[in-house]
């Protein structure tokens, strides 16, 4: 079942990588190591505390390992210019963290115009980006964020982090805080997105249904380290006891799990 | 005279106060933003610094402002008048607009801060962009509270020869005229509302979600910009009214006291200069020891002092009662630490007046205090607060007459007793001996038998190198030796507080009647 595709070469690789925040007396992140391959979709699926939103910010730069190293395109995080690298390095977070004082529009074009992109380039991608987002831009492209939805935000700060074309995309929970009917369609409409544009994805959740819905390939986490790394089908069949934890909680007593795994995987595809 | 009937008459130098009043203002509170914004920027970057920084801040808000007048006075490039007062002003601002920036950049939600660092957003970015301009309301707060703050405390800075409003409200004061004090009081009470809804209605306008609503009715730029332009054309033009009535170089400037004797025996002074050719600057009513300070510091080049002060609130010695001798030492002891010449007394002494009624010193034949030692377990005595808590004052006073009243002497206000004992509340005050109450209400003046109270003799004190550049001004104070009796000082004095009438009418009259 675990068929990933072994030609795709590395985008990102942790090499026993260890975190530890000052003050705290265990690592948040202990000794792990893990690629990141050209076009997948990587879920980092663990509960609150496990070090996977660490994990995420360790690749753009947001902290820096303690000890081992990060590398994005091969060459260590803290050899790369921090703003270049967050630049080419789209991030979609729970809160959509927009520009309150910033119209969707402007939000969308930030990087595009901290670039230097000229006026025109923007305004054209901007369009074009809400569109694919589902925003038409005559309706929604002169509002502020606080006239939005709670979707309607979380689908423009996908925007916004896709706005430049960056070659990787990190998305901390970015579902986590909507409603249950709008988190399913945004989930269906990603998946849609993805496939459409198999960008490179590190995506953080404690949901597993969201995990096994998006995933190429799902690193189950665990007090900092990966306890558990497979393909959806193999994260179901597997013996791993937090694996089998979470499993249990997908099903209400008597249904199988084949079945369940074989649905989700057909709805993934 | 009613107060609104007051300010008609007098609108012209209300307008010119209020515009010195408004330049101080704004001045100040232009450095204090362009020196507190960054302050508290640079604090949100370096926290280590913000806990002693914001104490400094903390502790400079609650030094008194007359206390930071005296420290900053001496100190070069300072002086009095304008820049002390802006600098004092200044460092009360900062504090608001310091604190403000902090709180409102700290507040500018986490998500939305740590987007815009995954965004890859420069930290000059971020501020500009982002922790700016979301700070901004919560900045402007602590501008409206900087500026209001700044109206009021301005009004001490006349203080200090500052101009303003306040000008209006000590002289109102200190003559006991609520039409002086309304006119000062009601214009800078005016300035801070408008300046707390001017500044109000610019924060609303920086607020996020107005600033939505705003853009969805467009339309009035052109009005807004019109009503911003009117506003900074008024606060240019009172600026620029009040620069233009300070400019010109004087020969000699002449300083005072913050009490209306002071000013009267200062306008002498400044009134002979003029009648002898020379351009005078006057900076009266400095508070304090003020007017001590600036005639050190070169900031004033005379003013009118008492022996008996010189001796025991500037030179810290012990009190002493031979006025000869007290004289002699305060003219020596200027000279070698001060540089400061001593002039000859004028002629008269403002001393404690032990004070009772003119028909009880008919009815029980008193002439001196020790007279009125045995009727004094029968009375009651009221006794201003100074008069009760200084070194020369009651204790000493009660101790050497060997005096005990009927009750303990009640605390009040100088100007109160006067009247009490008038109508009988008390029976003996300690007044001063040049009073223009003293004449006014027919009360009796008791001699000093057993030379309790220091000498307190009026002189002018001149800086020694401006006496050597104008030889003219020696003579002038030579020839104002003597000149003034008790009783013409408390007639001077009447005149200007019960008859509120300008000082410089005053001594006019008084110059012509004498010759002068």
């Amino acid at each position: 079942m675990s068929s990933a595709p072994s030609d795709s070469s590395a985008v990102v690789s942790f090499r026993r990588v260890t975190y530890a925040a000052p003050g705290m007396p265990a690592p948040i992140i202990d000794d792990l190591s893990l690629e990141i391959r050209r076009g997948e979709t990587l879920v980092l699926l663990g509960e609150s505390g496990c070090g996977k939103t660490t994990t995420l910010r360790l690749i753009n730069r947001l902290l820096v390992p303690t000890a081992g190293e990060v590398l994005v395109e091969g060459k260590d995080t803290r050899e790369w210019d921090a703003v270049g690298l967050r630049r080419r390095t789209g991030y979609v977070i729970q809160e959509a963290g927009l520009f309150p004082h910033f119209t969707v529009e402007r939000n969308v074009a930030l990087v595009p115009t901290l670039e230097g992109w000229d006026e025109e380039r923007v305004r054209v991608r901007v369009q074009e980006l809400l569109r694919l987002v589902g925003l038409e831009p005559e309706r929604f492209a002169a509002r502020f964020p606080a006239e939005l939805s709670g979707g309607q935000r979380q689908r423009v700060g996908v925007a916004r982090a896709l706005a430049a074309d960056p070659p990787l995309l990190l998305m901390d929970e970015p579902f986590g805080a909507l409603d249950p009917l709008t988190r399913a369609a945004l989930q269906r409409e990603f998946a849609a997105l993805q496939k459409r544009l198999g960008k490179t994805t590190v995506f953080v959740t404690h949901d597993v249904r969201e995990a096994l819905m998006l995933g190429t390939r799902v690193a189950l986490m665990s007090a900092g380290r990966i306890v558990l790394l497979d393909t959806p089908g193999g994260f179901l069949d597997s013996d791993e006891p937090h694996a089998r934890a979470y499993r249990d909680t997908l099903l209400p007593p008597g249904e199988s799990l084949s079945g369940f795994a074989t649905e989700t995987q057909r709805h993934g595809e | 005279m009613n107060p609104f009937d007051f300010m008609l008459r007098n609108w012209r130098e209300i307008l010119s106060l209020t515009g010195e009043h408004l330049a101080l203002v704004a001045v100040s509170t232009a450095i204090a933003l362009t020196v507190g914004i960054p302050t508290g920027l640079l604090l949100t970057r370096r926290a280590s610094l913000k806990r002693p920084v914001l104490a400094v801040a903390n502790v400079l808000q609650t030094v008194p402002s007359l206390a930071l007048f005296g420290f900053l006075i001496p100190l070069p490039f300072v002086g009095i008048g304008a820049r002390a007062a802006i600098i004092a002003l200044v460092l009360y601002a900062l504090l608001p607009v310091i604190r403000n920036t902090v709180t409102g950049v700290e507040g500018v939600e986490r998500s939305v801060r740590e987007a815009a660092v995954a965004m890859g957003m420069t930290d000059a970015q971020i501020l500009r962009q982002v922790e700016l301009p979301l700070a901004a309301p919560v900045i402007l707060a602590g501008v409206r509270v900087a500026t209001v703050i700044s109206v009021g405390v301005a009004t001490i800075a006349a203080a200090i020869g500052a101009g303003g409003l306040g000008t209006y409200i000590f002289r109102g004061l200190r003559q006991y005229d609520n039409n002086l004090i309304l006119a000062g009081a009601v214009p800078a009470a005016l300035l801070a509302l408008a300046a707390d809804a001017g500044i109000g209605l610019l924060e609303s306008r920086l607020d996020v979600r107005r600033r939505i609503a705003r853009s969805r009715r467009k339309g009035s730029a052109l009005l807004r910009r019109v009503v911003w332009a009117a506003v900074a054309l008024v606060v240019v033009a009172c600026g620029a009214l009040a620069l233009r009535s300070r400019a010109g170089r004087a020969d000699v400037v002449v300083g005072s006291k913050d009490f209306t004797e002071s000013v009267i025996l200062a306008e002498m002074l400044a009134q002979s200069l003029e009648a002898r050719g020379l351009r005078v600057e006057r900076r009266y009513e400095l508070g304090g020891n003020l007017a001590h300070d600036s005639l050190v510091a070169g900031q004033i080049d005379a003013y009118p002092e008492y022996t008996g002060t010189s001796l025991m609130a500037i030179l810290k010695h012990p009190p002493s009662t031979d006025a000869r001798a007290v004289y002699e030492q305060v003219k020596r002891e200027y000279a070698e630490r001060f540089d400061v010449e001593v002039g000859p007394p004028l002629g008269f002494e403002d001393t404690f007046a032990i004070l009772v009624r003119s028909t009880d010193a008919r009815r029980l034949n008193l002439k001196t205090i020790s007279d009125a030692t045995r009727f004094a377990p029968k009375w009651r005595a009221g006794f201003g607060q100074d008069f009760m808590s200084r070194k020369d004052g009651y204790e000493g006073f009660a101790r050497a007459y060997d005096l005990q009243f009927a009750e303990r002497p009640r605390e009040m206000d100088l100007s109160l007793s006067y009247r009490a004992l008038a109508s009988g509340g008390v029976d003996i005050i300690a007044g001063n001996s040049t009073d223009g109450m003293i004449a006014t209400l027919k009360l009796v003046q008791l001699e000093d038998d057993r030379h309790y109270f220091p000498p307190y003799e009026a002189v002018f004190l001149a800086r020694r190198d401006t006496l050597a550049r104008l030889p003219q001004m020696r003579e002038v104070i030579q020839k104002l030796a003597g000149a003034v009796s008790t009783d013409e000082m408390r007639r001077l004095n009447f005149e200007v507080d019960g008859n509120k009438r300008p000082a410089a009418d005053v001594v006019r009259e008084w110059r012509q009647s004498k010759g002068l």
